[in-house]
């Protein structure tokens, strides 16, 4: 392992020189960190800034990097377009990063900028939003898709008394882990919810703006809605503040994933009653651990290899070199309070 | 307006001016926005007549239209602002800052700071176009993307959320005097000051007579430099207001705010009748394409038509626009050319 790490980072400066950059000594240290003393940089990439989930999984990682001692940064994009993370990942490549903890705007769109930085000695872990498994080194899932689409049906079943019309307000037409869960939910609702009809899946491209319109367009465009669920904390945002100052605020159920900071608002003044989420601050922090697990050579993200996550404990990589985070965990007037992310 | 008449001693006023009416691009373009209401009500009929849809209605345009405005008037002059975008997200989180840092600050200074910061950021367009003679077009892309940068820098990953804000500010966003909102009102004002401008004043002439030929509007001594400039400081300005109007409609500011609205912006105009060369159009024409153009944006879906062909309809829709302003100029060209002859 040792020898390995030690030809990555040989690799890394030899990158950084040819490219005729100033060849940095505090990242070849961090390259062979596992020899002890150095310092593992991980950099986290995600799908855009000023998105407050990002802010807060970003915040976790920083945590676990302060923790064990290693150097933090992050970098990112201000639109989650499918390409706009590449240039990011060939710049972190080229400075010889560890680690790059990635939540992917697009499956397949930053593969290649993901194999280069790989044969740099970079290693790459995917959180929130996966690639091909094929092109990162692990991902880390907040919480199987099967939990996610599970929980949400669930509350919006819940709230609307298990029959009527519901739509989906979804962030880009091809985001990854918004489509799966959205036809884990279908099957969901075919199978244990006949009388809930699933009428229509708008795209608010995780935009404030376009997300409040077509919440509007929704609303108008099926007068017998009962529902909307909203599997993006932008989402659910921005279809709260359109409910909360319109008609059909607490006559058109929301529900979906979002963050206790952004919903608080709206689930004290009734626009929503509960909405679901893992904890993205413990999902950074066990990215940031996982990448130092594989920068170490703890783990090389083979199915059943164990390694150590700080205040969460020991975690395994199950299949397709994935490590589970846990279950998904409903938000409502009761407990929201004990929550600030 | 941009008819010429080849022999007017035989036309009638009334029919003339029937004829100028009938030719008009505001009324071709008001009328394909009442058609596009009308099938859209007749779908759905809480589009116009629920409290919230008629409230949407009118609320929607609120933020392009000023930027429609300060585009047209730049565009007359055959120039472009790419930045209006990157300029609307900066005064939006200047907003969103301003009432986190300074708690207590009247709503209607924090109207005129945004307007003021808008106009700087328009200011530094227009002195590089106006004094370094760069096509605006590779300027304001230019900007684009700094202010964009500057943007990013100041707010990081910060945001706005509604809980920043002071409630008054907030209930701005759906305030209504008489069933019509506070927010498409100050737009209207807006409109109906710079179209006055434009259309009667010497200053706002200068412009059509600047965008028209360059060269001859310079040989002819109008200070073409200073209203160029003017142009964009006004453009500024507006993009500046649509940010603070931005800022109480959506209620939270994020590092994306605006992003690609500069498109919409310049596409509204063109619907609008405003001829990207410069030297023709109106800033009514443009606000009613800017009205088209968010409406169309809501009707589609309602209509039932997907997601993903309402780009493509706006596409056609420009494109549209754009030929048959050629068409007609062409058969105008040829009649004249006709006329000649004759005579």
């Amino acid at each position: 392992m040792k020898f390995q790490n030690r030809l990555s980072a040989l690799a890394a400066v030899a990158l950084v020189a040819s490219l005729g950059l100033t060849a940095c000594g505090g990242n070849s240290d961090g390259a062979s960190g596992s020899s002890g003393g150095g310092k593992t940089t991980v950099t986290f990439l995600p799908k855009n800034l000023g998105n407050p989930y990002f802010d807060t999984s970003d915040a976790g990682g920083k945590a676990a990097v302060d923790e064990f001692g290693g150097t933090y940064a992050e970098v990112g994009p201000d639109t989650a377009t499918p390409d706009a993370q590449v240039p990011f990942i060939n710049t972190a490549a080229q400075q010889g990063v560890d680690a790059l903890v990635i939540s992917a705007d697009d499956p397949k769109a930053i593969c290649n900028a993901i194999g280069t930085a790989q044969s740099a000695g970079t290693k790459i872990v995917t959180f929130d939003s996966d690639t091909s498994p094929d092109c990162r080194d692990l991902f880390i899932n907040q919480a199987t898709a099967e939990g996610i689409a599970k929980v949400q049906v669930d509350e919006i079943a819940k709230q609307i008394g298990d029959s009527g019309e519901i739509a989906i307000l979804s962030a880009a037409a091809n985001a990854t882990n918004q489509n799966a869960w959205i036809e884990l939910m279908k099957k969901d609702l075919a199978a244990d919810h006949p009388n809930i009809k699933l009428v229509d899946t708008v795209y608010g491209n995780d935009d404030d703006q376009t997300s409040f319109d077509k919440t509007a367009a929704l609303l108008q465009a099926h007068p017998d809605l009962k529902g909307i669920i909203s599997p993006t904390t932008v989402g659910i945002a921005a279809a709260a503040r359109y409910l909360s100052t319109s008609e059909y605020k607490g006559k058109v159920a929301l529900t979906g994933l979002g963050t206790p900071n952004q919903m608080r608002e709206y689930v004290k003044d009734g626009t929503v009653t509960s909405f679901a989420l893992w904890n993205p601050e413990d999902l950074g922090y066990l990215a940031a651990y996982a990448a130092k697990a594989l920068v170490d050579g703890t783990i090389t993200g083979k199915e059943g290899d164990k390694f150590d996550a700080g205040k969460l404990g020991s975690f395994t990589v199950g299949a397709d070199a994935t490590v589970l985070l846990g279950d998904p965990y409903v938000f409502d007037k009761s407990n929201i309070d004990k929550f600030k992310f | 307006m941009t008819d010429l008449m080849l022999r007017p001693s035989r036309v009638s006023p009334v029919q003339r001016a029937a004829g100028t009416v009938l030719r008009s691009r505001e009324v071709a373009v008001a009328a394909v926005l009442v058609a596009v209401i009308l099938v859209t009500t007749l779908k759905s009929s809480s589009f116009l007549f629920s409290s919230d849809g008629w409230r949407d209605l009118l609320l929607t345009p609120c933020i392009l239209v000023p930027l429609a405005i300060g585009q047209t008037v730049v565009i007359v002059t055959r120039n472009v602002d790419l930045s209006v975008g990157s300029v609307l997200g900066l005064t939006a989180y200047l907003t969103g800052r301003l009432f986190l840092d300074h708690p207590g600050l009247p709503i209607v200074a924090v109207f005129v700071i945004g307007m003021l910061a808008g106009a700087v950021l328009g200011a530094v367009n227009g002195v590089l176009v106006a004094f370094g003679k760069v096509p605006a077009l590779v300027i304001t892309l230019g900007t684009l993307y700094i202010y964009r940068g500057i943007f990013l820098t100041w707010a990081g990953s910060n945001r706005i959320n509604a809980s920043d804000m002071p409630e008054g500010f907030l209930n701005l966003g759906t305030a209504s005097i008489l069933t019509i909102p506070v927010l498409i009102i100050i737009a209207l004002v807006v409109l109906a000051v710079v179209g006055y401008v434009l259309w009667t004043a010497r200053g706002g002439r200068e412009l059509y007579a600047i965008g028209s030929d360059p060269d001859a509007a310079k040989l002819y001594g109008l200070p073409v430099t200073r209203r160029v400039l003017t142009a964009f400081v006004v453009s500024g300005a507006l993009a500046g207001l649509a940010g603070v109007v931005y800022t109480a409609r959506y209620g939270t500011v994020s590092s994306g705010a605006g992003y690609g609205i500069e498109l919409q912006a310049v596409g509204a105009a063109v619907i609008g009748g405003v001829a990207i060369f410069g030297g023709s159009g109106t800033v009514w024409g443009a606000a009613i394409g800017a009205f088209l153009l968010v409406t169309i944006n809501r009707a589609l879906p309602i209509v039932g038509i997907q997601d993903f062909w309402q780009q493509a309809v706006v596409g056609a829709l420009i494109i549209c626009a754009v030929v048959l302003d050629r068409v007609l100029s062409v058969r105008q060209a040829r009649r004249l050319v006709e006329a000649r002859e004759l005579s």
